[in-house]
């Protein structure tokens, strides 16, 4: 028996034992995103002993890889055949897995140009909270049999089933990419990130933060240049703007970096998901705007209730992503017709409420 | 199909149902006397037919609430259907259920040039979403064939795809959002205007059901930007290997055009007669290849794709000059279905994917089933991402012709599978693939997704009876078959 049949059986065997004995587990890999959605409670749950790239065949622009596989391992691989994963996931620290991005399912600055990351998951192989070991989807590009459960798993933060393989539809690195900036407010950056999209100019990443717009152009070598025309305002060199980038993907700027004092004072990280054509929302104070306007970060001691309702109102929702205190919940209420979809759904993929209870909403 | 009910317990419930539309809907919206019915006995799958019971064809979405509480009420099954060009027969009626046309919600609410959005009702045409869009340099990106009658509905419900699907993606890329009601009539909203919603992604799932898990009523979907310029590629090939291996080489070269289409000689050879293209019917294959943005984007990427096509063999390439030319190499793809026509009084549409590198074994290994069964088969691609659509060629009035179909096609699908591909690309599982759909996932695995259905419509009055096969079914399809060709862990036991 190889390791990763030995791994799975071992994940198998604690799955049973927690079901029967109704134990709460918290599935880990990595552990680098324990900070986010609702505080993990339970047994842990290693998978990384599930680790290893499985498949990977650049002409087919497919990956399959067990969930323990280190990101960075990931991404070097496919670095070294020139392509990548387009929705550039983060790292919130060095050991982050595939099984985590998945069910985490945060995409970094490139989501507004080339989609969230469920468009690139292409299977999943899952145990459930029955100990049943299920495929969803597959490994090719188009596939429409039967209902699409892996590109749910992505984003679900582990409440329907233990990741054990992903695969991934992977793109080819840009030919060429450039990143300027330019110095103009709020609402006029807004204004101008969606004239931009709608004039198809290839901008593939974008940041807004104190009177400060960054765009990062990406695309065939022609484009490229004509687009840094059209946007004019200064380049920045390289190197710096991969750091800009990577910054503020994994939370490293300091804007997203609350100390513990601030923390235990009640400063609170928001991300709010709206259209990106909402107006600023000013009682909030100053956003770091990403995504072309649809992501917008704030730093504040509002009531979530207040934060919520004006997330809502402009037809977005808020995510409470760092706080001492997560008790309003991390995630934004839903309505009582999805609540029901969703109880009925975790009570069918997990009857025993034992995987990452909590994680995801309260009742879950 | 047979109907097992007998004639005067189908007629007393015919009765039951329209008497309880009658209090929702005006009389000319319920339609039951046979005469009136006929037209909705099939999608464009048809050779399955089936009565509907009754069919509903509501004018407000306050009416649909009010049928579908009704039915609900009265556990009648409900299928929703839009313009019926389905390929698998997703819309195929219930003999005692009611068929919900949505086909009045033919509305385009709001196109919003600075979002880059449209919002529509169910029923307006595919292609009038671009048309409403184009104004304003935008676009509605996914381009089934059928464009031109199906409608946004249609589509969701069955994650269509299209010649453009390589570069910009399904459906489910380019919805944003999709309101409707459940079973028992209660307003509901999967996604947003925002890139995501909270709590779990259940777009991916409505979008692709096959209208077993919502009725959908109105759709946001994303618009493009239309592309300055496009133009095509069409480069022939001696053999369908060196075609297949010129595809590969255009993805492995970072290249991902917005269609990669391929065409056997015998399709070619059909579509040349139908529309006179000027394609090369010396060749074994022809490929398709568009480029499409600026002027120096489609400059830049039409040069490097030569380079690789002639690197793999193209014997002939040639590049549209104008939009006129352009269309003119895309019509004979486009009217693949039709010149089929022309060739045998029926055909039958088959649509797995595979992975690309399989394309040229999976060509042979149907060129030897047409041996075994008898029946010719003509063949086009969506050869970018290794959606196949093989076109069987049949008499259906030959009882026998029509079961080798079957059986043929059958045997390609689960070729599909074994070369690690899946047996629907495009047009959903419906009724034509419920066997299939038992030899592509394990009974867990069915079962689950019977459950995601329940989790939906617990009474499971949704579109009963497609996508997901019974138990029983596929015990009756009963073969052994080693579950896609081999278990992810071989070593582990099965529960």
């Amino acid at each position: 028996m190889d390791a990763r049949t030995s791994a799975l059986q071992r994940l198998t065997q604690r799955v049973l034992e927690a079901r029967d004995g109704k134990t709460a587990l918290n599935i880990r890999g990595g552990n680098t995103k324990h900070f986010y959605g609702n505080p993990p409670r339970g047994e842990m749950l290693d998978v990384r002993g599930l680790s290893g790239i499985i498949s990977y065949e650049p002409t087919e622009l497919v990956i399959t890889v067990l969930a323990g596989t280190p990101l960075a391992e990931v991404q070097e691989v496919l670095a070294a055949r020139g392509q990548c994963l387009p929705f550039e996931p983060p790292h919130f620290g060095p050991s982050g897995t595939l099984g985590g991005m998945v069910a985490a399912g945060i995409a970094g600055p490139a989501r507004a140009s080339v989609g969230p990351l469920r468009d690139y998951v292409l299977g999943v192989t899952m145990l459930n909270g029955m100990g049943e070991l299920l495929t969803f989807g597959g490994q090719v590009m188009k596939n429409v049999a039967g209902y699409d459960v892996s590109r749910v798993i992505a984003g679900s933060m582990g409440i329907l089933g233990v990741i054990c393989e992903v695969s991934l539809k992977v793109m080819p690195t840009l030919p060429a990419c450039n990143t300027r900036y330019l110095d103009i407010d709020e609402a006029a950056a807004l204004r101008q990130l969606n004239r931009w999209a709608g004039e198809g100019l290839a901008v593939t990443a974008s940041s807004w933060h104190q009177g400060r717009l960054h765009v990062r152009l990406g695309g065939a070598i022609a484009a490229v240049g004509r687009c840094q025309r059209q946007v004019g305002g200064r380049e920045i060199a390289p190197q710096d703007a991969a750091g800009w980038w990577s910054d503020i993907r994994d939370h490293r700027h300091e804007f997203f970096a609350l100390t513990d004092s601030e923390l235990q004072r009640g400063q609170c990280l928001w991300r709010l998901s709206v259209p990106d054509t909402a107006q600023p929302i000013a009682f909030l104070g100053e956003p770091f705007i990403e995504w072309g306007g649809a992501q917008r970060w704030y730093r504040s001691t509002a009531p979530a209730a207040q934060i919520r309702s004006a997330a809502s109102a402009v037809g977005g929702h808020a995510t409470l992503v760092r706080a001492a205190d997560k008790s309003p919940g991390a995630f934004a209420a839903l309505t009582q017709p999805l609540m029901q979809i969703h109880r009925r759904l975790k009570q069918s993929f997990d009857p025993a409420g034992i995987l990452n209870p909590g994680r995801l909403y309260a009742e879950l | 199909m047979d109907d097992p009910t007998l004639p005067r317990e189908r007629a007393a419930r015919q009765l039951q149902v329209v008497s309880a539309l009658a209090k929702i809907l005006p009389d000319d919206c319920i339609l039951y006397r046979i005469e009136d019915t006929h037209a909705y006995e099939c999608d464009a799958l048809t050779a399955y037919r089936q009565l509907p019971l009754v069919v509903a064809v509501p004018e407000t979405e306050a009416q649909v609430a009010a049928v579908l509480r009704a039915c609900h009420a009265l556990n009648v099954p409900v299928v929703a259907r839009g313009a019926g060009t389905g390929l698998s027969g997703g819309a195929l009626p219930h003999s005692m259920g009611v068929s919900l046309s949505l086909a009045k919600f033919n509305t385009i609410i709001k196109v919003d040039p600075a979002a880059r959005t449209a919002a529509v009702q169910c029923g307006v045409r595919n292609v009038a979403i671009s048309e409403a869009a184009a104004p304003h340099g935008l676009y509605y990106a996914p381009d089934p064939s059928s464009q031109i009658a199906c409608t946004i509905g249609g589509n969701v419900a069955e994650n269509s795809g299209g010649v453009h699907c390589l570069k910009y993606g399904l459906t489910l890329h380019n919805v944003l959002r999709v309101r409707g009601f459940t079973a028992d009539g209660e307003a509901i909203d999967f996604g947003s205007e925002a890139p995501d919603a909270a709590g779990l992604d259940l777009l991916p799932l409505v979008v692709g059901s096959e209208g077993m898990l919502a009725v959908i009523m109105e759709v946001t979907v994303r618009l493009l930007p239309r592309p300055a310029l496009a133009r095509c590629i069409m480069a022939s090939f001696a053999t369908v290997e060196c075609a297949g291996g010129a595809v590969a080489a255009v993805i492995a070269a970072g290249i991902i055009p917005a269609g990669l289409e391929l065409m056997d000689k015998r399709m070619t050879a059909a579509a040349e007669d139908f529309v006179h293209a000027g394609y090369d019917l010396d060749a074994a294959a022809i490929l398709l290849c568009e480029c499409d943005g600026t002027a120096d984007d489609v400059e830049e990427e039409i040069q490097r794709a030569i380079e690789v096509l002639k690197a793999n063999g193209a014997t002939r390439i040639e590049i549209s000059r104008d939009e006129k030319q352009r269309l003119t190499f895309w019509s004979g793809r486009k009217n693949a279905f039709p010149a089929s026509g022309r060739m045998s009084p029926d055909y039958m549409c088959m649509d797995s994917t595979i992975p690309r590198k399989r394309l040229a074994e999976m060509l042979r290994a149907i060129e030897a089933m047409e041996v075994k069964y008898g029946l010719r088969c003509v063949n086009v691609f969506h050869a970018g991402d290794g959606n196949l659509h093989p076109l069987i060629l049949f008499d259906a009035n030959d009882a026998d012709e029509f079961h080798r179909c079957e059986l043929f096609g059958a045997a390609i699908l689960e070729a599909s599978i074994d070369v690690g591909g899946t047996v629907t690309g495009e047009h959903g599982v419906g009724v034509e693939k419920l066997n299939s759909m038992c030899v592509q996932f394990s009974a867990a695995e069915r079962a689950q997704m019977m459950a995601v259905k329940s989790a939906f419509d617990p009474a499971g009055l949704l579109n009963p009876g497609k996508v997901i096969p019974t138990l029983q079914r596929c015990a009756e399809y009963g073969k052994m078959h080693v579950h896609r060709g081999a278990l992810p862990f071989p070593d582990l036991p099965r529960f």
